[in-house]
């Protein structure tokens, strides 16, 4: 194989002339953050809303919860980002889609909302068991001083079910990070997305994707310490992340 | 203070869990509630405060009936205290927290208020310098006193008590019967689910007998450790009082 290592590739002006090669996966790398976060931020939201209607006792509530979380994890994620990117502003009134294709950072805000939603029926479901891992007399107690259902939940049920699903859930912020490079597909320049320019601008694939995967394991190692922190400062006596 | 009238519960189509139960508990009055594994007795007292719904017949509590649709279900609990067979703290909460939790969002008190009446009732208990702890930090017994006096924060006009013993080991269950005992002394209407024949010969005004669903013998404290009437119940209490 012959292959020229050209290491300080990274420290060249890019086609671009917004500066180095190296300037150019930072861009991608904080596109990714902030894709990542924001797709977390909905995965979360979302995925407790549906996580906790799955617990009750309610039929309307737990078909609602089937319903979504079986829509959302049972298509590919690519078909659903072409899905939201490409038929829904078809699909969509003729004004309206055209307001939405003309969206100012379009591939963005799908990535998130798309990432994001895929992933909340993840969460969605290990919520869910969390929740039915803890003892029933937890809610009978909770029940029994005279909380309702809402505050059963919000004081007693999702502190501790949280907690318990902290390793899981860790795995699952992890993995919507790393989903986001799907987006690529829709245009969104993130880190893949930047490490596949520089190598079609440089020729330098080996240095690209390297420099990409140390940056992706930098973000995951962050991610990995935060949430190790955030257990241990939670983890209460007798249950499985504490003492 | 509590009537039962009637009541019938199926768990699905074929499983009667109590059959044509009735029964009542004067104010001031402690009724223990005991019978064979299976016999309906926890169901029967789950029944008092609607955390277990049932078919047919009714339940009265302090004039009010539980299983009226339009019964602010939520206030009415908040009335009777209930103790667990298994405490049920809520392991996330500290000792004080776990008592000022519903005299706060239920009751409305103040955080100092629920605090005072908080340490009073652990002092009561005997376990003032345990506060800052969690539960799993305390042994069984400790526990169990806690969640009496959980239930007493509320100012409850009756207390149910299910199996309070039951899950405790030897040295432990006198601790928590002294707690019932002075409790039932100073007039507190009590239904209690048992197999402490000593509790209930030395507090029980009433002794209930349950078998299969059935209430077979209802008798003040002397008729039942006299001589019950059914055969069921004598065998039963040849049993455990042979050891």
């Amino acid at each position: 194989m012959s292959y020229n290592w050209n290491w300080s590739i990274f420290f060249e002006p890019a086609p671009g002339g917004t500066g180095t090669y190296f300037d150019m996966l930072l861009s991608g790398l904080w596109l990714t953050i902030q894709t990542g976060v924001f797709a977390w931020i909905i995965a979360l939201v979302f995925g407790s809303v549906i996580g906790v209607l799955r617990t009750l006792p309610s039929m309307t509530a737990s078909w609602v919860g089937f319903a979504y979380v079986e829509f959302f994890r049972n298509m590919p994620l690519l078909v659903q980002l072409f899905l939201w990117f490409f038929v829904l502003p078809e699909l969509l009134p003729r004004s309206w889609g055209l307001w939405l294709k003309q969206l100012p950072n379009a591939p963005f805000y799908t990535a998130a909302i798309g990432v994001g939603l895929f992933m909340s029926a993840r969460v969605a479901v290990q919520l869910a068991a969390g929740i039915a891992s803890l003892p029933r007399g937890q809610k009978q107690a909770a029940t029994a001083l005279g909380l309702t259902t809402s505050q059963a939940y919000r004081y007693v049920l999702l502190p501790i079910a949280y907690r318990i699903i902290m390793p899981p859930l860790t795995s699952e912020f992890l993995n919507t990070i790393k989903n986001t490079a799907v987006a690529i597909t829709i245009g969104l320049i993130e880190l893949t997305g930047q490490a596949r320019s520089m190598q079609e601008f440089s020729f330098q694939v080996f240095e690209a994707f390297t420099a990409a995967t140390v940056m992706y394991l930098l973000i995951n190692i962050v991610v990995v310490t935060g949430m190790r922190f955030l257990e241990r400062r939670l983890a209460i006596p007798g249950y499985i992340t504490g003492k | 203070m509590i009537e039962i009238r009637h009541v019938d519960k199926w768990y699905g189509p074929s499983f009667q869990a109590l059959k044509d139960c009735t029964t009542a508990v004067a104010k001031g009055e402690v009724v223990v509630v005991c019978g064979p594994s299976g016999s309906g007795k926890s169901t029967l007292i789950k029944c008092v405060n609607a955390l277990e719904p049932f078919q047919s017949g009714e339940i009265i509590l302090d004039g009010i009936k539980v299983n009226d649709p339009r019964t602010d279900l939520p206030k009415l609990r908040a009335r009777v205290g209930m103790v667990f067979q298994h405490f049920e703290l809520f392991p996330h909460l500290k000792i004080i927290e776990n008592l000022c939790l519903a005299q706060e969002k239920v009751l409305g008190r103040s955080h100092d208020e629920a605090v005072a009446k908080a340490e009073k009732l652990l002092d009561r208990v005997g376990l003032q310098e345990h506060a800052r702890k969690y539960p799993a930090e305390l042994s069984g017994g400790q526990q169990q006193r806690v969640a009496i006096a959980r239930a007493l924060a509320m100012d409850p006009i009756a207390m149910l008590f299910d199996e309070p013993t039951s899950a405790l080991d030897p040295e432990m269950i006198s601790e928590v019967l002294d707690v019932m005992v002075d409790l039932a002394r100073e007039g507190m209407t009590m239904m209690v689910v048992t197999h402490e024949m000593g509790f209930a010969s030395k507090v029980a005004h009433r002794v209930i007998f349950m078998d299969k669903g059935e209430i077979v013998e209802d008798a003040l404290r002397e008729d039942f450790f006299g001589s019950p009437r059914s055969d069921r119940a004598q065998k039963f209490l040849s049993k455990i009082l042979s050891h």
